[in-house]
């Protein structure tokens, strides 16, 4: 199948979570991100029902599909080549998306790329028209209510290695856990952040998790979130049990201080491990602006260069996966056989899933 | 099953049909029927990753290109549903992608079609007090999902008594002789039946199938305690 290697027209479709993405690239041009998220309707369970979003792709894909053809301005007959999130993410939510992007790509004739979700944010970088060039090796922390990974990217479509990631919740997990405890509602990101804006965020001491001298040595690069969530939990409890008031915007502040605070100081000891002056921030909790300050002047401290995708390319969608895809076309790579499925594990380590052999 | 015969394609097109209720199925079926390929997997997990090839095999088997597709018949189960979701969702974006449309078909059906042309053939439609049938599969979780049909109707479509429903594994047998109603499993769906469903549909000007895949069950989802009460 020939396909076009100088600015390839590629659709991406993305249903590892609880959003519907289609994008449309070409080249290193965005043409469509479009998405249609679920998230109302998992807002009263407080947290991502499988099931739900999984039902809710089934229903958003055709519709998110027209629309982001009709932004883009696109002909089905202009595609290039179709591309999908193999994995990681929730195996019953993929599925629709690989088999959607599987049939379109025979109905239209055209090559399918499959890849992995978690470069694809990294990728979303490549389409900010404003950035330079993505430089590399870059070490890249990706922070959503799905994963929480640090990355060292030597190229992003050779060579991507995982660092480290979160051994329980992910970042946006946790946030969302604590807003429960706060009686905030869900999404806890917007509403922790809202909380935590008169507070003082060294109210509280909450810990800093895998952060001790010893969990430095095994876990220096892993996250994790459950033993914050715990004891944000506990202190709210000895609080109320002594009858003292519950002070919701001193909590949220230094919750959220000690979430950014480990997240920050593993990355950027990443970068101080690896040489690498260059910090890519990525995934749906990016948006915290307070994650973005402290990491900028933190980074700006040790002479390390921060790159944030435009925002609206940094929480899950279709854009970033066409955009890796197309990464993947112009480097000559060929496309993916049909017989790969949804990778719910699928390691960073695999970009592209399936390749066919030469 | 492999494909058959290879004769040059007709004018007219042909109608693809894909179903994953059970394992996974696709056809390619002229409209009067003729069906020109259709090949499976009975993998009851695979849908996902066996549903590309399958498309492209029956394609190829059948000797037609995507152009030649002028409608895509969509099982919308009953079936389990991580699996039934994959067909659907596939159904829906080859229909996209070559802008035809899509004829959403009770995967039953098929199999029900299936039955009353056997019938038809060896004459047992015909004969006086005759009963009625369920369409049965496996709905995992200890039931069964069945469908109660009792003949073909003018269009030559088959005519359900009942809807699809679920009903818990040792009771099902009760259910049906309550109701004097034959009960066949199908461990199956023959997507050429599900393209000709389709075909009599188109043909008769009716839909006939849900627009909304048959799940039968809510998500399961049990709702998280309230939060705390916290004083603020
Ligand atoms: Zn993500």
């Amino acid at each position: 199948m020939h396909v076009n290697r100088d600015a390839p027209v590629i659709l991406g479709i993305e249903t590892s979570c609880d959003e519907t993405g289609i994008g449309i690239v070409r080249g290193r041009t965005l043409l469509s991100n479009t998405i249609a998220s679920s998230m109302d309707e998992h807002a009263r369970y407080g947290g991502v029902v499988p099931e739900v979003a999984a039902r809710a792709h089934l229903e958003a894909l055709e519709p998110a599909i027209h629309a982001a053809l009709a932004e883009s301005g696109v002909a089905l007959s202009d595609i290039d080549a179709v591309a999908v999130t193999s994995g990681p993410g929730l195996a019953g939510a993929l599925m629709v998306g690989v088999g959607a992007a599987k049939a379109l790509a025979v109905s239209l004739e055209r090559p399918l790329y499959a890849v992995n979700h978690l470069v694809g944010h990294i990728a979303a970088d490549i389409l900010d028209p404003d950035a330079p060039p993505l430089e590399y090796p870059t070490v890249a922390l990706l922070v959503s209510g799905g994963h929480t990974s640090l990355l060292l990217v030597r190229d992003l479509t050779t060579d991507v290695e995982l660092l480290g990631e979160t051994m329980d919740d992910a970042a946006g997990e946790a946030f969302d856990k604590v807003a429960r405890l706060l009686g905030l509602p869900y999404p806890g990101g917007p509403e922790i952040d809202r909380a935590a804006a008169s507070g003082d965020p060294e109210a509280i001491r909450f810990p800093r998790g895998l952060s001790r001298a010893s969990d430095m040595a095994d876990h220096r690069y892993d996250f994790s979130f459950s033993g914050l969530k715990t004891a944000v939990a506990r202190w709210i409890e000895q609080q109320q049990a002594a009858g003292e008031p519950v002070p919701v915007a001193d909590v949220a502040a230094s919750f959220r201080d000690a979430v950014v605070d480990v997240l920050v100081s593993k990355a950027l000891a990443a970068c101080r491990d690896h040489g690498v002056p260059r910090l890519l921030l990525g995934g749906g909790v990016i948006a915290n602006r307070r994650l973005r300050e402290v990491a900028l002047e933190r980074a700006a401290a040790e002479g390390v260069t921060v790159r944030i995708p435009p925002l609206s390319l940094c929480t899950d969608n279709g854009a970033m996966i066409a955009a890796l895809a197309s990464e993947l076309v112009m480097s000559g790579r060929l496309p993916s056989t049909l017989d790969f499925g949804a990778d719910s594990t699928l390691p960073v380590t695999q970009i592209q899933v399936a390749e066919a052999a030469r | 099953m492999t494909g058959v015969g290879a004769s040059p394609i007709t004018l007219e097109g042909v109608i693809l049909g894909i179903d994953t209720s059970l394992g996974s199925a696709v056809a390619v079926v002229e409209h009067d029927g003729a069906v020109r390929s259709q090949v499976e997997s009975a993998d009851a997990r695979g849908h996902a990753e066996v549903i590309g090839s399958l498309i492209e095999r029956a394609l190829a088997e059948a000797s037609v290109r995507p152009d030649s597709i002028t409608h895509v018949a969509a099982g919308m189960g009953p079936g389990p549903f991580t699996g039934l979701r994959v067909g659907i969702a596939a159904a829906r974006t080859f229909a996209l992608g070559r802008g035809v449309p899509l004829v959403p078909v009770v995967s039953h059906d098929a199999v029900a079609l299936e039955l009353l042309l056997h019938d038809a053939l060896t004459g047992e439609l015909d004969e006086p007090g005759r009963r009625a049938f369920a369409v049965v599969t496996d709905a995992r979780r200890r039931e069964f999902a069945y469908t109660v049909y009792d003949g073909l109707d003018d269009d030559g479509l088959p005519r359900r008594r009942t809807e699809p429903g679920l009903a818990p594994r040792d009771e099902l047998d009760a259910l049906l002789d309550a109701g004097d109603v034959r009960r066949h499993d199908a461990a199956r769906i023959p997507a050429g039946l599900l393209a000709l469903t389709a075909a009599r549909a188109l043909a008769a000007g009716r839909s006939i199938g849900p627009a909304d895949a048959l799940y039968l069950r809510s998500p399961d989802v049990t709702l998280p305690a309230g939060p705390k009460k916290v004083r603020t």
